[in-house]
């Protein structure tokens, strides 16, 4: 008969070594939140809690046999969840450690292109760990650090009490740039509420983008205690070569009218196609013209999904908006080639 | 009519086997349960990950998530072979001469019938581990390809390429073939005299499950809504020729295949745990368990080929009297 059993969510956790991560995962393991983790880490190190569902795996990336040098996954993150998961009821949720200078698509990849650990678990949210005071060191010696916020849903700026006020504006600035799409938060000690982290569904397309009415407004942020004149930096730059220092991946952001679905549905495919490599995430909201319901699309690099939503509120203006996260973008091809999936 | 003698069990049966004609399902727990004078069990492992029968089929080889491996007796004996610490084993196989490897992590460790033991480091991680039926030379699975080591002898292994995740790994019984499986629905074949290529490729989902007919003739395995047989009787195994497909079914995929231990029969367990046989001559299909309620993930035959153990995702397990 075919499995009932309800597919576990996935935690990502990302981070450079000393942005807070460790303590965060202790906290994890150790608050009272209803929930119990089974995590994957690469090392048992300075996780000072002892767990029966703490495993540690081996880093191993390989590359599917398809020709697509994007299609990368964890090889051994497929043995670990298929083993975890012939115990089901041990645990509610998974979430995978990462090392500072683990790229975090294999693993999300992972999710997506392994049939059985996708029949059994899902991507629930990619979370990066940011250390406030380094973070600029961090940008100019390592390409990592920057991949981790370009890829990330959720992003937690730590360690605030250690910078001033204008370095941590100047950081969250940073930020932006590189990932407009992501949800972040300012913490102390890894102080952040574990509701803002776990189980956000940021990869479900039921839910992603749900909460997020501001999802790419140059008005509005997700963060209300965000100051208001680094908006120019963090958004709307169209992709132009980044004011940042240090930082090469940059942000397409894109708004139309209502699209015709025979322009579009063609559009985003030969994009990730030949761009797959270059796109790191891609998130949006699509307005069908004549479909009642707001069409949500996310993907990543070549990997791309889509589904109806829910339907527009009468309030909500119907206006199509997409990101494009990755590397040598090309902006005005990109705006040009999206307006023209507009509906006559 | 096939009788089945159903047992079930509480959790994913990792392997169920036969150990001395008696009836073994190996647990995900970590419990390993027989049919010896009623239901026994005991506890080998906290999880167990894989597991393997020795060479002559009188003792159950385990390996767990608590880095240990155990050898089971069919009297419920259980004897610690060794601990590598907090380290899941992946995989394990039984060689000749009372010698057994396992793979954890990027190591493969070999130890020998006096308890002697010897590992081997890789760059890579050991996916899968077999013996050669001739000689003492161990094959591991790896990314890109295949390892193969003289564990007997100081040496440098033979490395054989093919670009890709092989995640698991058989010699024929001639030992004049290797065969892995990978990541993405297909086999890989090299005759190691000449290291010439096979590719076995088509398959719509990873291939889980293989097994060869007695002699080698044929190689059965999962991962297609019919069992997939391939022909290795030519010295060139099956290259330039199509497989056989037995016990196709339109709706579900086959989870596991095992071949009858002296007939060409096959026998085959499916997602929603029907369980057939078939026999390759005439491709003629006999229904021995219906749909259960978890997909089947390990089958075997007794020394007689009289009776089949399997065992399933859902712990639905038991076995079949073939001729009732």
């Amino acid at each position: 008969m075919p499995d009932t059993q309800p597919q576990i969510p996935v935690t990502v956790l990302t981070g450079y070594l000393g942005s807070g991560k460790t303590t965060l995962l202790n906290r994890i393991l150790s608050e009272n939140h209803g929930r119990r983790y089974a995590v994957i880490v690469n090392e048992f190190g300075e996780i000072g809690i002892d767990n029966d569902l703490i495993v540690e795996s081996d880093e191993e990336i390989y590359e599917m046999n398809n020709g697509c040098i994007c299609c990368t996954v964890r090889g051994d993150l497929i043995r670990v969840v298929e083993g975890l998961m012939r115990r089901p009821g041990r645990f509610d949720a998974i979430l995978v450690e990462t090392t500072g200078l683990a790229d975090p698509v294999p693993v999300a990849q992972t999710f997506f292109m392994d049939e059985d650990v996708r029949s059994k678990t899902r991507l629930d949210a990619v979370v990066a760990m940011v250390d406030a005071k380094h973070l600029p060191l961090r940008l100019k010696d390592s390409r990592e650090a920057e991949d981790q916020i370009a890829f990330a849903d959720v992003i937690v700026v730590n360690k605030t009490d250690l910078v001033t006020a204008d370095e941590l504006r100047a950081v969250e600035a940073t930020i932006r740039a590189i990932n407009p799409a992501a949800r972040l938060h300012r913490a102390e000690r890894a102080g952040v509420s574990l509701a803002e982290v776990l189980d956000r569904g940021a990869f479900d397309l039921k839910r992603v983008l749900a909460d997020d009415p501001h999802f790419l407004d140059p008005e509005e942020h997700h963060d209300h205690d965000h100051a208001h004149h680094d908006h120019e930096h963090g958004h709307h730059h169209h992709g132009d070569a980044s004011p940042i220092h240090d930082v090469t991946v940059q942000s397409v952001s894109l708004r139309a009218g209502e699209m015709d679905p025979k322009r579009f549905f063609p559009w985003i495919e030969k994009i990730t196609q030949l761009e797959g490599p270059n796109i790191l995430r891609l998130k949006g909201i699509i307005a069908f013209k004549g479909d009642s319901e707001r069409y949500v699309v996310q993907g990543v690099h070549m990997i791309i999904e889509g589904d109806h939503q829910r339907p527009w509120k009468d309030e909500e203006k119907r206006e199509s908006r997409l990101v494009f996260i990755g590397r040598e973008l090309d902006p005005e091809r990109l705006k040009r080639t999206f307006e023209a999936c507009q509906a006559a | 009519m096939p009788t089945v003698a159903p047992l079930d069990l509480d959790g994913h049966c990792v392997v169920a086997a036969f150990v001395s004609d008696v009836p073994h399902f190996a647990l995900a727990d970590g419990v390993v349960h027989r049919l010896a004078d009623g239901h026994r069990q005991v506890a080998a492992h906290d999880g167990l990950t894989c597991a393997t029968l020795d060479e002559r089929g009188e003792r159950l080889l385990t390996g767990g998530e608590d880095g240990k491996v155990t050898a089971i007796g069919a009297d419920g004996s259980l004897e610690h072979l060794a601990d590598i610490g907090r380290k899941w084993i992946a995989c394990i196989a039984s060689g000749p001469q009372g010698a057994i490897a396992w793979g954890a992590g990027r190591t493969a460790y070999v130890r020998f019938a006096d308890g002697r033991t010897k590992s081997f480091d890789h760059p890579r991680t050991v996916e899968g581990i077999a013996f050669s039926p001739k000689g003492m030379r161990i094959g591991v699975a790896r990314y890109n390809g295949a390892t193969l080591h003289f564990p007997a002898a100081d040496g440098k292994p033979t490395e054989l390429e093919w670009a890709g995740a092989h995640t698991g790994i058989t010699f024929s019984p001639d030992g004049n073939f290797l065969v892995t499986t990978m990541q993405e629905g297909a086999l890989h074949g090299w005759k190691l005299v000449d290291a010439k290529h096979m590719r076995m490729t088509g398959y719509p989902a990873k291939v889980k499950s293989l097994s060869w007919s007695p002699k080698g003739r044929w190689l059965a395995s999962s991962g297609a809504p019919a069992a997939i047989v391939w022909p290795f009787q030519g010295k060139d195994g099956p290259m330039g020729k199509a497989p056989l497909e037995l016990g196709t079914r339109g709706n579900t995929q086959v989870t596991a295949v095992a071949c009858h231990p002296a007939d060409d029969f096959v026998a085959i367990g499916y997602a929603d745990g029907m369980v057939l046989a078939a026999r390759i001559a005439d491709q003629k299909e006999v229904l021995l368990r219906r749909p259960g309620k978890g997909a089947i993930t390990s089958l075997g035959w007794d020394r007689a080929g009289r009776r089949v153990v399997f065992g399933s995702e859902a712990g639905d397990c038991g076995v079949i009297d073939i001729a009732g």
